[in-house]
């Protein structure tokens, strides 16, 4: 016990003398949750509307400023061709045509129907899908208004209709930062958890003190437990941070208990402590440590659920990220934050990650003593 | 192909001894001290201090040595008494129980106790990383290449330190790639390529030089000793500083040999016996 007081003490010496270290794990989650959440926005604003208006009647003018009322459309072109807004998009000014054919308004009236046509511009694939499904409800919004005002009289509709209205159950106003926060708060987490613990036992082997600890009698136990220990309560000091800056800034206070959260995240950091130990052990030197753990990073955080769904993913994908601790993480925050999950709905995740935990430190443990 | 670091090497130290591992680098005196203090497994063989195998009884063996490894290995960024508490402390001891065993050097880099490890000059670092191997009162001290990269006032201030410690009856294994080093041990292996050469009292080795060494002196060093190679009595010559050494098969006139190199053309010769040292007798040893 003395001795890993001993060492608890002499690790955060180093750390709070390490300006970098300090800097790393107070303002870089500040920041990138400041800044993050804000600039991943799935919301598609400002898509560049042409109309080509052949008809230039009452009915035209309504439906094209009730679309450009909307917040989602921009008016960048209006003009009675249709070839010219064809340029527009190809110079890349327009994303969406509305054509708007000759006597719309007329034949609407006395046909009692007409044909809109609406063109995409397909390179932002993102941009493009939104855009046309937006404008197309806009439009159906339209239709009712005008069956509303041109038949008022009927009380029953003759032909059934099936009138589709959704809420968005655990984040109503679809608010993306509720979405984002929780996953780059996990992003997080990982990072400060994993690199700072590959990196410091490289750093002792890189400096040469390991060899002046390993001919003491300090146990090896006791070692990578003075080495977990600091960075469990850093990381979970991160976690903190992270949960404070999301309900001071974002104002997201999760809904289920804060217990369930910091119960899932500790087990969580024994997992990825225990990755960035065994990265250790296989490397000699920060560099190659730094890199080594860039390439998983890269690989867990893009296929961890952040920015993609898992579910959308095809079937190896999914099989790969069973495999990635973080998108358990993002998953569970997610569930504890928006849903309110309890103990019971994280019981399979909490099961994975605790596993994930055992294995990767005593494969690390293992594999520590070998190449001693 | 891969090279035995330490091939067939067998040695035995006296308890209370300075005992000096001597040769160049590449030797595998390191890879002894490695061997030594089990941070190291060998692949055959089998190693004892302070009467403890070292594969077996490796955990007693990590409390009874201090090791100092040839590079600087102490915490840069702990400060020099931060540094001692903790070596002391992962120990079981504290730095007031060994203050007696640590203080004659200790009190040279007291003044910087509160600076960093890593801001220390290279002959501080070394005197902290004597005390931080010593402050658990080993009885085997390690010291592996403890004067490499210091300069001549402080390499010869810790040979000093190394002898006063002896007396205290510390047995104490050095090793070092300069050979005038050797004569301040009391026994020496010398090393070459992983294999022990010779090992005895420094002052047998001198004397065991079979024959009476020259150095000779002229204005033209190489033209030198080119001409003396050529010389037919001269049996070895090789450069020595501003010297060549010089050993004979027969005894010489020196007059002859004079005549004969200023016939090479060589200028401002002198000629004068000298005493062989360790560097001759490792060089003897090499060649036969």
């Amino acid at each position: 016990m003395r001795t890993i007081r001993f060492l608890l003490q002499k690790e955060f010496r180093q750390i709070f003398r390490n300006r970098a270290i300090l800097l790393l794990i107070g303002v870089m989650p500040v920041m990138q949750l400041l800044i993050l959440p804000l600039a991943a926005n799935y919301e598609v604003k400002n898509i560049n509307l042409s109309v080509v208006d052949h008809d230039h009647s009452g009915f035209s003018q309504k439906l094209i400023s009730k679309v450009t009322s909307s917040g989602y459309f921009k008016l960048s072109g209006y003009s009675a061709s249709f070839k010219e807004e064809l340029m527009a998009i190809e110079s890349d000014r327009s994303d969406l045509i509305l054509e708007i054919p000759q006597g719309f308004e007329r034949g609407l009236i006395r046909e009692d129907q007409q044909q809109l046509f609406i063109a995409v511009n397909a390179i932002n694939g993102v941009k493009a899908n939104l855009g046309g499904a937006y404008l197309t409800s806009i439009i159906r919004d339209f239709n009712e208004e005008i069956r509303m005002e041109m038949v008022p009289s009927y009380r029953f509709n003759e032909a059934p209709v099936i009138e589709i209205t959704s809420s968005n159950w655990y984040n109503p106003l679809m608010e993306y930062q509720f979405y984002m926060v929780p996953g780059i708060l996990a992003i997080l987490v990982t990072m400060i958890g994993g690199f700072l613990s590959a990196l410091n036992i490289v750093k002792e082997k890189e400096f040469g003190t390991i060899e002046q600890i390993n001919v003491t009698p300090i146990k090896k136990h006791h070692f990578i437990l003075g080495k977990l220990i600091p960075f469990w309560i850093l990381g979970n000091v991160v976690f903190s941070l992270g949960l404070l800056v999301a309900w001071l800034v974002y104002h997201i206070v999760p809904a289920g208990s804060l217990l369930v959260l910091y119960g899932f995240s500790s087990v969580y950091l024994l997992a990825i402590l225990g990755f960035g130990l065994l990265i250790s052990t296989f490397c000699d030197t920060q560099q190659q440590a730094m890199f080594i753990m860039f390439f998983f990073m890269m690989v867990f955080i893009l296929m961890g659920g952040l920015f993609t769904s898992i579910d959308s993913m095809p079937e190896w994908a999914k099989l790969l990220s069973a495999f990635n601790p973080v998108s358990y993480l993002i998953e569970v925050m997610r569930m504890v934050i928006l849903k309110g999950s309890g103990w019971k709905d994280i019981l399979p995740q909490l099961g994975i990650i605790a596993l994930f935990a055992v294995v990767l430190n005593t494969y690390a443990i293992i594999n520590y003593k070998k190449t001693n | 192909m891969q090279l035995p670091a330490v091939d067939d090497v067998s040695f035995e130290v006296k308890k209370g001894e300075l005992f000096g591992l001597i040769g160049p680098d590449g030797a595998g005196k390191t890879s002894i001290f490695r061997i030594l203090t089990t941070l190291l497994l060998a692949e055959h063989g089998s190693a004892w201090v302070d009467g403890f195998e070292v594969i077996r009884d490796y955990r007693e063996i990590r409390k009874i040595v201090g090791y100092m490894p040839g590079k600087f290995s102490l915490y840069p960024d702990l400060t020099v008494a931060e540094n001692l508490n903790f070596f002391a402390t992962v120990f079981g001891t504290t730095v007031k129980d060994n203050y007696e065993l640590i203080k004659d050097i200790y009190v040279q880099i007291e003044p910087f106790k509160d600076r960093r490890a890593g801001k220390l000059s290279g002959g501080m670092k070394q005197k902290l990383a004597l005390c931080c191997a010593l402050i658990h009162k080993p009885s085997v001290l390690f010291l592996d290449e403890p004067t490499t990269g210091v300069d001549p006032v402080s390499r010869k201030e810790f040979w000093e330190m190394l002898n006063r410690l002896r007396m205290q009856g510390i047995t104490i294994l050095v090793s070092t790639p300069y050979m005038d080093e050797a004569t301040r041990c009391d026994r020496i292996a010398l090393l070459h390529n992983g294999k022990i050469l010779s090992i005895d009292t420094p002052e047998n080795m001198i004397k065991s030089y079979p024959e009476q060494l020259y150095a000779i002196k002229a204005d033209q060093m190489y033209l030198l000793i080119k001409s003396l190679r050529k010389y037919p009595e001269v049996l070895d010559c090789y450069a020595f500083g501003e010297y060549a050494h010089v050993s004979f098969k027969i005894p010489f006139e020196e007059y002859l040999l004079e005549a004969y190199l200023g016939a090479e053309g060589l200028s401002g010769i002198e000629i004068k016996p000298t005493a062989a040292t360790i560097e001759d007798y490792f060089i003897k040893l090499l060649k036969t």
